[in-house]
């Protein structure tokens, strides 16, 4: 497990870097920079321009940049956004934490759903409930993330039983820390329904599928014939075994979330990562990009460890440390 | 002399070819459960307004109507027989009472008669009397025209980002299987490095790659492009793991030892071998597609305004005061929603009957 894990944090490397320049020459691509709006100012002198470039480094070629920024990376310093002029990790630090809470519990209304309403449909194979349900979970999963936030933000319109975006409410900074959880909460209802319910479909179908591939199989009727009872039978030996393919989804279904959560933050105003990186895309502020798509990228892969650590826990057959993660 | 023996012969053996597939698709037909049938009946509509969108619109995209902003749907009324050379249906003019508020009421004095096949349109009325079938936008457009005209936008993405994508997976994942070793090695780090991105963060980011001064067309393809980049290492990676599995198979030894080259070896045992498969990931990538380019444009960085998109319509509604007081907007959403469906439950019906071993 353990070189296992030292395996995997080595990989990440050469992944992270090939990111990093990835996004750094797309950013070089872009027509004008965040200067070119600057210098239609009227009121901004060249000098002050050509001071700023050299402040920022603009002015030197791409090569160079893309290594001093990456030197400046590994000290954790990820440059200054040339919009908000303060630094990028100062900006990024509130936002990710925002955009992994909303993630975090989109996933876990997902599951604890899906998993329940999953077995209860493979179980009832064929009743009226599992085509309702099966049904509902393929329009679920057709149903777009951003559409979806819009009849939210309308039925939070009509009703007023919901806040109207945002992340906190105005007052957030006077309340008392148990208030403040509270207003959080309360923020993320609708777009934690939003998020959560396409995984869910998708999660319930899977969890189905699975169930009835293993409720025929050897075991399953073994467990049967030694008289042992459906419940069991279901929960001890079915789900266990059910729940393997899952695990890995949670770790794929990770990048999904993280996108989904990006339209999801700027339907509804959510101060996230994408938001963020949504205004710096807009703005040209390239230190800003190069920090937040740098910030999923390492959110990506360490959700994805985090699922493949889980899959030894849950799965005792799978074994990384002889191989590699094949 | 024996060409022209042949010719009728060719042609009968056409007609009977024609006729053979008919018949296997009418057995397709009695197959499919109802909901795939409402899917490709929604998708051979929706493709049809996209082919025919001058003639299923009603008005021009374009066309303003100053004095009808932010109009409500219109309803339509069944006319009286004793009118029905005046037109078969009418509905009653609007008038906006207060222009801050953007009140309408109805005006019972003046009917409006919906022409059928009228000046090249399937239906309309005179431009200067619009039915606003599905309400109009801030501009006074007809929204209906301008999902109609959008469509061309969403139904042609996918198809075209798919095809892309796919060649280049396909072509990429083949080889990569085939010849294995370096180039292997090499195609698979570097599909390693484009999956691990955050797709969406990383199509945002390469979005603003788009000049801001092209066409719509030209963003089109851009948009395109930048989608099909994203996507073809995730299909090229299992393309070429199901292609080296195949690739020891006697079938591939047999076409080795008798010499065929590499070329025709890919092209006419390995490729087919894997196509069935590559036609369900393919229809049921398609939605991705179509999610994407909206997703880009209701952003305001795919297609832009005055050229319409199913994405960007939905933009007005992004204004909360928009949302709350002409919830019409959203209908180019259900658009989007009734096409991505489709898509899922015709790719889902293709897997059982192409791809048993992976159906759900």
């Amino acid at each position: 497990m353990g070189r296992f894990l030292i395996k995997r944090l080595l990989n990440m490397i050469p992944l992270i870097i090939g990111v990093t320049f990835l996004s750094f020459l797309v950013m070089s691509l872009v027509p004008g920079d965040y200067m070119s709006s600057l210098k239609l100012n009227p009121s901004i002198s060249p000098q002050v321009i050509h001071q700023l470039e050299a402040e920022f480094g603009l002015d030197q070629p791409l090569p160079v940049r893309y290594l001093k920024w990456l030197w400046a990376a590994l000290h954790l310093d990820f440059g200054i956004s040339l919009a908000y002029r303060v630094s990028v990790v100062h900006l990024i630090g509130a936002r990710a934490l925002n955009t992994v809470i909303l993630a975090a519990s989109s996933m876990l209304f997902s599951w604890i759903l899906a998993i329940p309403i999953g077995i209860v449909v493979a179980v009832k194979q064929d009743s009226i409930w599992d085509r309702v349900l099966s049904f509902l979970a393929f329009l679920g999963m057709s149903l777009p993330n951003f559409f979806l936030a819009f009849l939210m933000m309308y039925l939070a319109l009509r009703t007023g039983w919901f806040p109207i975006g945002g992340t906190v409410s105005i007052d957030y900074a006077s309340l008392d820390p148990w208030s403040k959880v509270l207003d959080r909460g309360y923020h993320l209802i609708l777009p934690v329904i939003v998020l959560g319910s396409a995984g869910m479909a998708s999660l319930m179908r899977l969890m189905r599928s699975q169930i009835l591939e293993l409720k025929n199989s050897d075991f399953v009727r073994t467990a049967r014939a030694k008289g042992l009872s459906e419940r069991v039978v279901i929960y001890k030996h079915v789900l266990r075994n059910a729940l393997n393919p899952f695990v890995t989804l949670a770790g794929y279904g990770l990048a999904d979330l993280l996108g989904g959560a990006a339209l999801v933050e700027a339907v509804m105003n959510l101060q996230g990562l994408g938001l963020l990186l949504l205004d710096a895309v807009r703005s040209l502020d390239i230190y800003l990009v190069m920090g937040s798509v740098l910030m999923g990228t390492v959110l990506l892969l360490f959700g994805n460890l985090l699922a493949d650590i889980a899959l030894v826990a849950v799965d005792p057959r799978v074994d990384f440390s002889s191989g590699g993660s094949e | 002399m024996n060409t022209a023996a042949a010719v009728p012969l060719e042609s009968a053996h056409a007609g009977a070819a024609r006729r053979h597939f008919a018949k296997a698709l009418g057995r397709e037909w009695r197959i499919a459960s109802w909901p795939v049938r409402m899917s490709v009946i929604c998708l051979a509509l929706f493709y049809f307004l996209a082919l025919a969108s001058p003639f299923v619109a009603p008005y021009d995209p374009a066309l303003q109507s100053r004095q009808l902003p932010d109009c409500p749907p219109m309803r339509l009324h069944l006319s009286p027989p004793s009118e029905w050379s005046n037109g078969l249906f009418y509905t009653y003019a609007m008038r906006m009472g207060d222009p801050v508020e953007r009140k309408f009421t109805i005006d019972r004095s003046q009917k409006i008669y919906v022409h059928l096949f009228d000046r090249g349109h399937l239906f309309t009325t005179d431009p200067s009397t619009p039915w606003f079938m599905m309400g109009s936008d801030a501009l006074g457009r007809d929204l209906f025209s301008r999902i109609v005209y959008g469509s061309r936008v969403s139904m042609s993405i996918g198809l075209v980002g798919v095809l892309i994508s796919f060649s280049l997976g396909i072509s990429v994942g083949a080889l990569s299987g085939y010849v294995g070793g370096a180039v292997d090695n090499l195609i698979m780090r570097w599909s390693e490095i484009e999956m691990s991105l955050p797709s969406f963060y990383f199509l945002l980011a390469l979005a603003a790659v788009i000049p801001p001064g092209l066409s719509s067309a030209q963003t089109f393809f851009m948009i395109v492009a930048i989608m099909s980049f994203i996507s073809w290492a995730g299909f090229a990676r299992i393309i070429r793991g199901m292609v080296s599995s195949v690739r020891s198979r006697p079938y591939v030894e047999a076409a080795r030892a008798l010499g065929a080259p590499m070329r025709r070896i890919l092209l006419r045992h390995i490729i087919p071998s894997v196509l069935g498969y590559a036609i369900v990931a393919a229809t049921l990538s398609v939605p991705g597609f179509i999610l994407g380019e909206s997703a880009l444009s209701l952003l305001g960085l795919g297609i832009q305004e005055p050229a319409a998109s199913w994405g960007n319509l939905l933009a007005q509604a992004e204004d909360v005061q928009n949302l709350m007081r002409y919830p019409w907007i959203l209908i180019p959403g259900v658009f989007i929603f009734l096409a991505v469906m489709s898509f899922n439950f015709l790719g889902d019906h293709l897997r059982d009957r192409l791809d048993p071993a992976r159906s759900m």
